[in-house]
């Protein structure tokens, strides 16, 4: 369902200048809209106010503590759910009677929309940090399994005979062929878990949370600061792209076999 | 005539059936050969006889339904050490330079690299030591992966098609190569091909086998000189094997 290929974000100056265009066309046409709706600050702030409340949240030392919070529910569900399905893929790809007998759990699991179960963990596992982790974690899960799965069966049969016909190791054959081989697939995984992950942070805040991104959220609402749910909302997804940018970063960084092999043209 | 020294493998009413369900198919039916040690030998058949299934069980790959192989006189029950395997295509990883993959033997056993780079030679890939599968020709990719299967200096070569996807004048390059380096390292080769002309240009017997179930049609010598020359395939001598082949693989059932 997805392959790496190309690197969407390691781009070309050309691709930046193209983002900075629009982000700075998009600001303007918020500015506009705002002076000739007139709208009040607490329906629709302008991009300046937004920006001082950042500046002030940001001050008083408000804003790092609930970004803190929320980036350790990311990253912490992020890599318990992959590495729980990483190691459930594995035993599915392995296993065809297992991978049919636990499917149909697997995929009714996913029926299960996370917002509708959010509350029940929060009611089970507290309001804290653990509940959150939960969430990013059953939301990571499928996405990751799923390909793990894939990239797995995609091994070519003939490299299993060939490592077979070497009489390679279970762990030789899956340090020096499986490993590198589902790579690809796995991190193509491994890129959509991560702005979900973020997803389920904020889901399982706004659910219920003193603090965190989704908290803020929440307090700015209550508190007519609309301005502070720009903020949060902005920050969120600054948030999920730095994660998906480290993704990336990742990809290059292991997978520089198959970019090497395309760059003929510089 | 029975050889005096005993053969190196020696295949015994081979036969594979594969199941599925309730259906069955039988591809090898009763085969039985041996080859000498050093002994170049080309089996040759159409497609889907089962030839790579034959290299697959001779290979330890997957167990014989009936009958059995005997390699150095040990019976082969799952993949034997001193075997090399070419495939159909080369069959590198991808994410392994040309040095690695050559190498990968050497790694699982825990030896010395250094064999690599010699083998790297005698393929004739010095300068390309780092590059990756990707940015090799057919041809290229082809000579790794004889030379991945060289470096352990294996009792057998059993090679599946292996130039088959080249074109004809890179195949013919590849044929000379094979035969010079079969000549230095004295190996036993066993190969297989659809390619008449190939069989004959290189083989030392020719084993031809019938469509699927395969049994053995005929067993060639072939007593053309050595070191063999690409002009021999003009040579009467060289005609008549190729026929006597022919002949055989198109007599009907
Ligand atoms: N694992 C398998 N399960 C079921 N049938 C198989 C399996 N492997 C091969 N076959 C069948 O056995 C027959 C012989 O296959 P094989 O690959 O050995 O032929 P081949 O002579 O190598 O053909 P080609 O020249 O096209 O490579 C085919 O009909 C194939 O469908
Ligand atoms: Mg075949």
């Amino acid at each position: 369902m997805m392959k790496t290929q190309s690197n969407p974000l390691a781009g070309r100056r050309a691709t930046w200048a193209l983002l900075l265009v629009s982000m700075l066309a998009g600001l303007l046409l918020w500015e506009g809209v705002v002076r000739s709706s007139q709208l009040p600050a607490f329906i629709l702030p302008a991009p300046g106010q937004v920006w001082a409340r950042f500046l002030s949240a940001l001050g008083d030392g408000s804003l790092g503590r609930h970004i803190w919070v929320t980036l350790q529910e990311v990253v912490l569900g992020l890599v318990s759910g992959s590495l729980f399905a990483a190691a459930l893929g594995y035993l599915l790809a392995r296993s065809p009677r297992l991978e049919r007998m636990l499917a149909p759990y697997v995929v009714a699991s996913q029926s299960v929309p996370i917002v509708a179960i959010a509350p029940l963990l929060i009611i089970w596992f507290g309001p804290g940090l653990f509940s959150k982790v939960l969430i990013c974690a059953l939301i990571v899960f499928f996405p990751v399994l799923i390909n793990t799965v894939v990239g797995l069966q995609a091994v070519p049969q003939d490299l299993h005979d060939l490592m077979r016909s070497l009489r390679a190791s279970r762990w030789q054959t899956f340090r020096l062929l499986e490993l590198p081989a589902a790579m690809p697939v796995f991190l193509g995984g491994l890129r959509i878990g991560a702005t979900l992950s973020v997803i389920g942070a904020v889901v399982g805040e706004l659910v219920g949370a003193d603090r965190g991104l989704g908290f803020l959220i929440n307090l700015g609402r209550g508190g007519y600061d609309t301005a502070l749910v720009f903020v949060a909302v902005f920050t969120l997804i600054a948030l999920a792209l730095t994660l998906y940018g480290l993704v990336l970063l990742l990809e290059a960084r292991l997978l520089w076999w198959q970019r090497k092999s395309q760059t003929s043209e510089g | 005539m029975p050889s005096l020294t005993k053969p190196l493998l020696q295949a015994s009413q081979l036969a594979v059936t594969f199941r599925d369900g309730r259906l069955e198919l039988p591809v090898l039916d009763e085969l039985s050969f041996s080859v000498q040690r050093g002994e170049f030998l080309c089996i040759l058949g159409p497609s889907g006889s089962g030839k790579s299934t034959l290299l697959r069980v001779l290979g330890g790959l997957l167990p014989a339904s009936r009958g059995g192989v005997h390699l150095g006189g040990q019976a082969v029950q799952g993949p034997p050490p001193g075997v090399g395997l070419v495939f159909q295509h080369a069959n590198l990883m991808p994410w392994r330079t040309v040095q690695q993959n050559i190498s990968l033997p050497l790694e699982l056993a825990g030896e010395d690299l250094t064999a690599a780079s010699q083998m790297l030679e005698l393929v004739g890939l010095q300068g390309f030591e780092d590059s990756l599968p990707s940015q090799l020709s057919g041809g290229m990719a082809q000579r790794v992966a004889i030379a991945r299967a060289l470096v352990q200096d294996p009792q057998v070569l059993l090679m599946d098609e292996p130039f088959g996807s080249l074109d004809a004048i890179t195949r013919e390059r590849m044929e000379d190569e094979l035969l010079r380096i079969w000549s230095t390292q004295r190996t036993t080769v066993i190969l297989v091909t659809h390619d008449i002309s190939e069989a004959v240009y290189l083989a030392d017997r020719v084993l031809v086998l019938s469509p699927r179930p395969a049994s053995i049609r005929l067993d060639l010598r072939v007593s053309l000189p050595r070191p063999r020359r690409q002009a021999q395939r003009y040579t009467p001598q060289f005609g008549a094997l190729a026929a006597q082949l022919r002949a055989a693989i198109e007599s009907p059932a």
